[in-house]
């Protein structure tokens, strides 16, 4: 570990004028970083902006075209993961890289790549988990701990390799607002003890409250260096999105229309070792209005989420009824013709083939309800309506990519996000159940998403929103419910509920849910 | 110096269209170390192979022969292949097609009528389908590893091949050789151009049902489907298609054409069943499948490519004297060839020099 002392005021890390190219996109164009000792550095900026491009360079994944990177004042080349860690880098991504089926000591051992025993990493590993305030069971295997657990894992495992600077990709998008304060603990902990911390959100509170310093990017380029405490929320996002970000406007519900999506006593077995059992879920969604389900994730969202889509069946037909009718045995394509419409968390491999173009991406959730318009004779595409209808939906979502009709996995998560969105309104469904809106979405296109949705509501259809992202829900929403193990809460109206209130349910305190029972028996 | 693969962040369009050219490339090339280590010159046995079968129009009739199973049995393993269904088994239902359509002509010889070669060919067709419905069945109902179960019902089918003609269809005027009685005339598939050669229609069937395929790949919702399936089962099923009735529809219609091209090849090239009717074209078509980028288009081409090699094998044995196995080792290498540059497409290849290798070294020590 470095000991050098603080008040040498060296910085840790230096970037000048990094360039990367991808064919003819610069994803980071002459970035300047500069990361001092002992201090977290936020790293703000939207979807695309180059966040993650920049990360990857500083840790070895990607290597730069131009530029240069200092650390501790002499020049290196990080050509890859391991000689970053050996200089001191550590990295906690966004998306865990665990093994469910393994304990959490062998998760860390498999790391490491050297030939210390487990019993030794479990004994370090718990030391170090108590000493940071991140309680931690090595020898609990990872497919039982929830998110927030397996995120202490990830921070752990990069802990014992004693890096100078941290490198954390959206740490708290995943956690209550409970699990969140104990990680800042943490960070302000380390950051006492002199490690730097690079620190990338899109949650300007959290940078507010954290960082010493940011740095904003924007398009690829640096937009500013600034210190957040001296900013607003507003003059940040600003500085994000180059214009002003309004919040989604959400009028009250005008007169409360017919429940158009009711759910009566759905319940599920779990389909894995590692999934949520569903406890008979009640739930009734009227036109006019947005309902969020709040929860930790992997508490039977998706679970839940594939009940109501029928990507699972259910036992019974009336577990669930889509404008009256009864569609617990329907599969996806006949909720769809009922008026439902669908969107998943998982934007690739689910909601979207990841090899395949905008266009045919459109055909995959729209060739049954929109057989007319886009299959003809034969079962043959008419590739032309199909194009055309890809393209609207590409200009009213404001979509941007690098070709008129590239795959979606060429698109940026923000980008792709919109057009599955809009791929859905263009019908304009009567009911839409959404997983996840803005999951990883910058902050312009999540405001636009929201939007869209309370808009969608308003126009009468009923809209059910699943999300971790609390902020989100309390914009949206007129009442929300809580997930927690496979358990749905009674829906608060949103006037009543608080912070805390929906925190404690996340949380799995009782009182909401055994009002709920209650009333069900 | 170190080679390393380097993910490209699309696919390259150019690579896509010229790995099958590379690896034909590169099996020549390792064909020819192969045939200087065995002794012989290596270009005048690449001339045999690949330049003398050309020369004749005869020759190019039995280019169309031998290509026209392969092309039939290629692009149903096409649609297997594409929706995720490893059928290794088109051997098997090739095999049972040419029992199934054989029905007629081995069991009822005096049944003579224009109507016999059709019934001949549906039958073919559904023997060749429903023995491909059984590890199909065997994958939605048990979850059975389909390539096992597809591979391992080839050697029942050459078995029962066997003990049919030996036994219940030996042809009874036979002398007892191991072989039923030559198909009347009625039941013989016609030759294309007799005046010049031997290709039948078999060439034909295999040309139009690759022009089908590649409409429906290409054109229809159902090959959506069956891209969608193979590509992303998730997003599939999101889709509302339903991945056990496309095990059943890849299945049905790879065993269906297989069983097609072994009717043709018994009723066409043949003229009756004996314990080996096919030089193992159903495992030359996965090669084919593959050389030909799994479009119907470009397995047309590939199926002359292969064909190719099965007569330069047969012209090589004759004039050079090599073994008619040095056939399969080229196929092998050209399988191998193929799905290794497969991989340029998805990666480039990047070498790092040692140098760069030091400096990366030295800077780690600071």
């Amino acid at each position: 570990m470095d000991t050098t002392p603080l008040a040498n005021g060296r910085n840790l890390l230096e970037v000048r004028g990094l360039t990367k190219i991808f064919g003819t996109l610069k994803a980071c164009d002459q970035v300047d970083l500069t990361i001092a000792k002992g201090e977290i550095h936020a790293l703000l900026g939207e979807n695309g902006a180059g966040k993650s491009t920049l990360v990857k360079m500083l840790f070895g994944s990607l290597e730069p075209n131009a530029g240069e990177i200092q650390w501790n004042g002499q020049p290196v080349r990080i050509t890859s993961p391991g000689v970053a860690k050996k200089l001191g880098i550590g990295m906690v991504f966004q998306h865990f890289s665990l093994f469910e089926a393994l304990t959490a000591a062998e998760n860390i051992a498999l790391s490491l790549a050297d030939d210390t025993p487990i019993s030794t990493i479990a004994a370090k590993a718990r030391a170090l988990s108590y000493s940071y305030g991140l309680p931690l069971d090595p020898e609990s295997l990872v497919g039982d701990l929830s998110v927030g657990e397996r995120q202490r894992i990830e921070i752990i495992r990069c802990l014992l390799q004693t890096p100078d600077l941290i490198i954390l990709d959206e740490p708290t998008s995943v956690l209550t607002p409970q699990e969140a304060d104990k990680l800042f603990e943490t960070l302000e902990r380390l950051r006492a003890e002199g490690k730097s911390i690079l620190y990338i959100s899109h949650r300007l509170d959290e940078v507010r409250r954290l960082c010493d310093s940011a740095t904003i990017m924007r398009h690829g380029k640096v937009v500013g260096h600034c210190n957040p405490r001296l900013e607003t929320p507003s003059s940040l996002a600003r500085m994000m999105v180059g214009t002003e970000v309004k919040n989604a406007e959400r009028t009250t519900a005008a007169v409360r229309g017919e429940e158009l999506l009711s759910i009566c006593g759905m319940s599920r077995k779990p389909a894995g070792p590692f999934s949520m059992p569903l406890k008979n879920i009640r739930l009734n969604v009227a036109g006019g209005e947005v309902i969020g389900i709040a929860g930790v994730a992997g508490n039977g969202q998706g679970e839940l989420f594939e009940a109501i889509s029928g990507e699972a069946l259910q036992d019974s037909a009336d577990a669930i009824r889509i404008r009256g009718k009864s569609a617990g045995r329907m599969g996806i394509s006949a909720r769809r013709l009922l008026g439902a419409a669908f969107v998943p968390e998982e934007r690739l491999g689910h909601g979207a083939a990841p090899r395949m173009r905008l266009s045919d991406n459109l055909l995959l959730s729209r060739h049954t309800t929109d057989g007319k318009a886009f299959v003809g004779m034969a079962g043959m595409v008419k590739s032309g309506a199909v194009q055309k209808a890809a393209q609207r939906i590409i200009e009213v979502m404001d979509v941007r990519k690098s070709a008129p009709d590239p795959e979606a996995a060429a698109l940026s998560g923000g980008n792709l996000q919109k057009f599955i969105i809009g791929r859905e309104l263009d019908r304009n469904p009567s009911v839409m159940v959404v997983n996840q809106p803005t999951w990883g979405v910058d902050a312009g296109a999540a405001a636009r998403i929201r939007q869209a949705l309370i808009e969608l509501a308003r126009n009468g259809s009923a809209v059910l929103v699943i999300s971790q992202d609390l902020d989100e829900l309390f914009e949206i929403s007129d009442s929300i419910a809580v997930m927690h193990n496979g358990d749905l809460s009674k829906p608060i109206p949103i006037a009543e509920a608080t912070l805390e209130r929906i925190g404690l349910l996340m949380g799995g305190a009782e009182p909401g849910h055994l009002d709920h029972a209650k009333e069900v028996a | 110096m170190r080679i390393e693969l380097v993910k490209r962040p699309e696919r390259s369009q150019l690579f896509a269209a010229f790995s099958p050219f590379i690896a034909l490339g590169l099996t020549l090339i390792a064909g020819a170390i192969m045939f200087t280590v065995l002794g012989k010159n290596p270009v005048e046995a690449l001339y045999y192979y690949f330049i003398d079968p050309l020369r004749e129009v005869w020759s190019l009739h039995e280019l169309a022969v031998k290509a026209a199973p392969l092309i039939l049995i290629a692009v149903g393993l096409s649609i297997c292949f594409l929706s995720n269904n490893w059928n290794i088994g088109a051997e098997g239902q090739f095999i049972m097609g040419a029992i199934a359509g054989s029905i007629l002509p081995v069991m009822f010889p005096e049944f003579q009528s224009w109507i016999v070669l059709p019934l001949m060919l549906l039958m073919g067709i559904a023997g060749g389908a429903l023995y491909g419905a059984i590890p199909a069945y065997l994958k939605v109902r048990f979850n059975t590893n389909e390539i096992l179960t597809s591979l391992m019902l080839v050697y029942v089918a050459q078995l029962f091949l066997d003990w049919m003609v030996r036994g219940p269809w030996r042809n009874p005027e036979g002398m007892n050789f191991p072989e039923t009685r030559t198909f009347s005339p009625s039941a013989v598939l016609p030759e294309i151009w007799s005046a010049s050669g031997r290709a039948n229609w078999g060439f034909v069937f295999a040309i139009v049902t690759a022009v089908a395929l590649w409409f429906m790949l290409s054109r229809t919702l159902r090959g959506f489907e069956v891209q969608v399936l193979g590509q992303s089962p998730r997003a599939g099923k999101f889709a509302g298609f339903s991945q056990s009735r496309m095990v059943f529809f890849a299945f049905l219609v790879a065993g269906g054409l297989a069983g097609l091209a072994g009717i043709s090849e018994v009723s066409g090239a043949i003229g009756q069943l004996r314990p080996t009717i096919s030089p193992g074209y159903g495992f030359a078509a996965i090669i084919v499948a593959f050389l030909g980028r799994l479009n119907p288009l470009g397995i047309i081409a590939a199926g002359l490519v292969l064909a190719l090699s099965y007569l330069g094998g047969e012209a090589a044995q004759i004039s050079i004297g090599v073994s008619d196995k040095v056939v399969r080792a080229f196929q092998g290498m050209l399988l191998f060839f193929v799905l290794a540059c497969d991989t340029l497409i998805l990666y480039r290849i990047r070498f790092v020099g040692s140098s760069a290798a030091k400096t990366v070294e030295a800077t780690q020590n600071v």
